[in-house]
C-alpha cells in the first residue's frame, strides 16, 4: 500500500530529524548573542568559560551562540529571541535594547569596565602585494590614482567606522577648518570604486573581482581574509591615525533574570576581562586592555593614535543624526 | 508542397540556429555554470575538508533540523491540501471562488514579509505573543516557529496541483462509489487516492523541496542560534559570511543534490501523470 509506505518513510525521517537535534548534558546553558563574524572566536572563548566556570561552581555550562548581523540581532532580541548576553560591535546596537525594549539599564556601559568593551579594534587597509600605490595613510586615500573599497556607511557599520576615521583625520589634519575637512572627505568617498552594503561583500569586491587598490575593514577582519586568500599576497597597513572601533557587551538583564542565569551571565562577560581571555582575544586579532597581553602581542600591533566618536562627533547619536541622518553630512559629501 | 512564401519566421535555418545557440548558452551560463561551480567550490579542499566540513557538529545539526522540519511540513500540507482540494472540488458553496483564490495567498506574498507578520503576530511584543510570552511559550526564534513559515509558505502546492486534476476527473466514480455503500474513508482510499496518487507525490515533491530550501520566512523567525534554530540554507549563509566559503559550499551542495533528487522524482512523476492521463483521455474515447 503506497500510503503506508509513505507514512513508514516519514516516520522514519522524523526519528532521523530529532535524534539529530541532540539534547546536551548541560547543567546551565547561557545564550549570547553576537556579530555575524565572531564565530570562531567565540567558539574558543566559550571553551574558556566553562572550563572556567566548571573549577569555580562545579556546574557544566553551554553557551549557545546566535550570530548576525548585530542590527537584526537587536531587533531579534526586542522581539523575544531570549539572548542572556550581547556582545555587539555597535554600541547604538546595545544602546536600542534599552530605549526600545527596556531590557537593560540605561547606563550598562558603565557596568564593566572600559566602558564595557572588553577590546576593541580599528579601521586598517588591506592592499594588493607589495602594495604598489604606496598606500600609508588616509591622505593617500585622496590620491586621484588610488580607488578604494569599503561598504556603504548607510547600512553597515563597518562602513560607518570608516566614514568616521577618514572624517577624524580631516578633522586633525586640517585644524578643525570644516571647509577643508569636507572637500577632503568628499574627494575620499569619490575615490571608492563600490559600495557595496556589507563587509563581506566589499570582501568579495576586492579579492574576487579585483576592484580597487585599498579594502578598508576592521584590522581585526584583515587578518581573516589574508587567512582566506593566503595565495594573493595581500598586506596589511595600519595608517597613523583612526578610529576606536568599540566591541560592546552587556547581560540583557531581564532576559538574564527571566531565564535565571544573571550571575552566569555577569560571569561570562567578566571573564573577557581576564588575562588568559585577552591573550585569547589577541591572538583573534583584536586589541585588548591588558598591559601585559599588550606587551606580548606589541609587534602584532603597531601604534596608532585612537580616535573616540566623543572627539570626532561628540556621541554615538549625535553622529547618527549628523553625518548619517537623512540629506547629514554623508550625503551631501557624497553628491558629485 | 511547402514553398518559400509559406515560411514562416523562425523556419529560415540561421534563425532557429541562432535562436537555439542562445537558448542553450543561456542555460548553461545560468543555470548549469553555477550548479557546477558548487560542487567545484565545494570540493576545492579536497575530498577530506568536505567531508570534515560535512561532519562537523552544527552542519549537521542544520541538516537534521531542515530534514525535522520538512518532515513535520509536508504531512501536514498533505492533509491540508487533499481536504482543501476535495472541498473545492466536489462541493459547491458560497465564497468557493475566493478560497480557491486565498490559497494562492502565500505565493503572492514575499517569504521576507510572511516572516515578518508571523514575528509581529507571535514575537514577543505581538498580539499573541505577548501573551505566549507570559505562559513562557516561546514559538518564535525556535523550531515551532521556523515549522510555521514554513507551513505558510509550501501550503499551496498540493492543493494546487490536485485541483485541476480533480475538476477534470469529476465526482462520478465518487458517486458510484457511494450507492455501492462505500464508507467515507474506503471511498478517499479505493476511488479517490488512486486517481489522484501521482499528482499528490507531485505536489509533496515541490512541498519538500521548497520546505528544505526555503530562506527568506526562516531567516526572519530563526534567531540564528548555531545548534538550534540554523537551518541548512541559513547555515550556509553564515559560513560564507563567516570566512568558511568550502563549509558553505559543501552545505550548499547538500541543496543541490537535494534539488536534483527532486528534478529526477518530478521527471518520473511527471512521465507517470502523462500516462494516466493518455489512459483517462481513452477510456472517455
Amino acid at each position: 500500500m503506497k500510503l503506508v509506505k509513505n507514512a513508514k518513510s516519514i516516520a522514519l525521517a522524523l526519528a532521523l530529524g530529532l535524534s539529530a537535534v541532540p539534547a546536551w548534558a548541560a547543567d546551565q546553558r547561557l545564550l549570547n548573542s553576537s556579530y555575524d563574524i565572531s564565530r570562531e572566536l567565540f567558539a574558543s572563548y566559550n571553551e574558556h568559560f566553562a572550563a572556567v566556570w566548571k573549577e569555580k561552581t562545579g556546574k557544566n555550562v553551554e553557551v549557545r551562540q546566535s550570530h548576525g548581523g548585530s542590527s537584526r540581532q537587536a531587533q531579534a532580541i526586542i522581539e523575544g529571541l531570549r539572548a542572556d548576553v550581547v556582545t555587539f560591535n555597535q554600541v547604538t546596537d546595545v544602546d536600542i535594547l534599552h530605549e526600545r525594549g527596556r531590557l537593560l539599564p540605561e547606563d550598562w556601559r558603565e557596568q564593566l569596565p572600559n566602558a564595557s568593551s572588553p577590546y576593541y579594534s580599528t579601521m586598517a587597509y588591506l592592499v594588493r602585494k607589495g602594495n604598489p600605490k604606496g598606500i600609508q595613510n588616509w591622505d593617500d586615500l585622496a590620491r586621484a590614482e588610488v580607488s578604494s573599497v569599503f561598504p556603504n556607511p548607510k547600512t553597515s557599520g563597518n562602513g560607518r567606522y570608516t566614514y568616521l576615521a577618514a572624517y577624524g583625520y580631516a578633522q586633525k589634519a586640517f585644524a578643525g577648518d570644516e571647509a577643508q575637512i569636507d572637500e577632503f572627505v568628499k574627494t575620499f568617498l569619490s575615490r571608492v570604486a563600490v559600495f557595496d552594503t556589507g563587509g563581506r561583500g566589499a570582501t568579495t569586491t576586492f579579492v574576487e573581482r579585483g576592484i580597487g587598490d585599498v579594502l578598508i575593514t576592521f584590522e581585526s577582519e584583515v587578518n581573516n581574509i589574508i587567512a582566506e586568500y593566503p595565495d594573493q599576497g595581500f598586506e596589511v597597513v595600519v595608517p597613523k591615525v583612526s578610529f576606536l572601533a568599540e566591541f560592546p557587551v552587556a547581560v540583557v538583564e531581564r532576559h538574564a533574570q527571566r531565564n535565571g542565569n544573571l550571575d552566569l551571565a555577569r560571569a561570562y562577560l567578566e571573564e573577557l576581562y581576564s588575562e588568559e581571555a585577552q591573550r585569547l582575544l589577541a591572538g583573534f586579532s583584536y586589541r585588548v586592555h591588558n598591559e601585559v597581553v599588550q606587551a606580548e602581542f606589541a609587534e602584532q600591533f603597531p601604534e596608532l593614535e585612537l580616535l573616540t566618536i566623543e572627539e570626532i562627533a561628540g556621541s554615538w547619536s549625535n553622529a547618527m543624526e549628523v553625518h548619517f541622518g537623512n540629506n547629514g553630512k554623508l550625503d551631501q559629501l557624497q553628491r558629485r | 508542397m511547402r514553398t518559400q512564401s509559406h515560411l514562416r519566421i523562425g523556419d529560415q535555418p540561421w534563425v532557429k540556429w541562432s535562436l537555439i545557440t542562445l537558448a542553450l548558452t543561456l542555460v548553461f551560463l545560468l543555470l548549469l555554470v553555477p550548479l557546477i561551480a558548487i560542487f567545484v567550490q565545494a570540493f576545492s579542499g579536497g575530498v577530506s575538508s568536505y567531508w570534515q566540513n560535512l561532519t562537523d557538529r552544527y552542519t549537521l545539526h542544520a541538516i537534521g533540523l531542515t530534514l525535522f522540519v520538512a518532515a513535520l511540513t509536508v504531512p501536514i500540507n498533505l492533509v491540508f491540501g487533499v481536504f482543501l482540494a476535495w472541498l473545492v472540488t466536489r462541493f459547491e458553496f458560497p465564497g468557493r471562488k475566493l478560497l480557491i483564490t486565498l490559497i494562492d495567498i502565500p505565493f503572492a506574498v514575499s517569504p521576507v514579509v510572511a516572516g515578518l507578520l508571523y514575528l509581529l503576530l507571535y514575537g514577543a511584543n505581538g498580539w499573541i505573543g505577548s501573551r505566549l510570552m507570559d505562559q513562557d511559550v516561546q514559538l518564535m526564534f525556535a523550531w515551532p516557529g521556523i515549522l510555521m513559515v514554513t507551513v505558510f509558505v509550501t501550503c499551496p502546492f498540493v492543493a494546487r496541483e490536485l485541483i485541476p486534476l480533480m475538476q477534470q476527473q469529476g465526482r462520478e466514480e465518487e458517486e458510484a462509489g457511494v450507492t455501492l455503500g462505500a464508507s467515507g474513508w474506503q471511498l478517499f482510499r479505493r476511488v479517490t487516492l488512486p486517481n489522484i496518487q501521482w499528482a499528490l507525490l507531485y505536489g509533496v515533491v515541490l512541498t519538500n523541496a521548497r520546505a528544505v530550501g526555503e530562506f527568506g520566512a526562516v531567516s526572519v523567525v530563526s534567531g540564528n542560534i548555531r545548534g538550534e534554530t540554523n537551518t541548512l540554507p541559513l547555515h550556509v549563509e553564515l559560513l560564507y559570511q563567516d570566512y568558511n566559503t568550502v563549509g558553505a559550499f559543501t552545505s550548499a551542495s547538500l541543496l543541490a543534490g537535494i534539488a536534483l533528487l527532486t528534478l529526477f522524482v518530478k521527471s518520473f512523476v511527471e512521465w507517470r501523470q502523462a500516462r494516466q492521463r493518455a489512459a483517462l483521455s481513452e477510456d472517455e474515447a
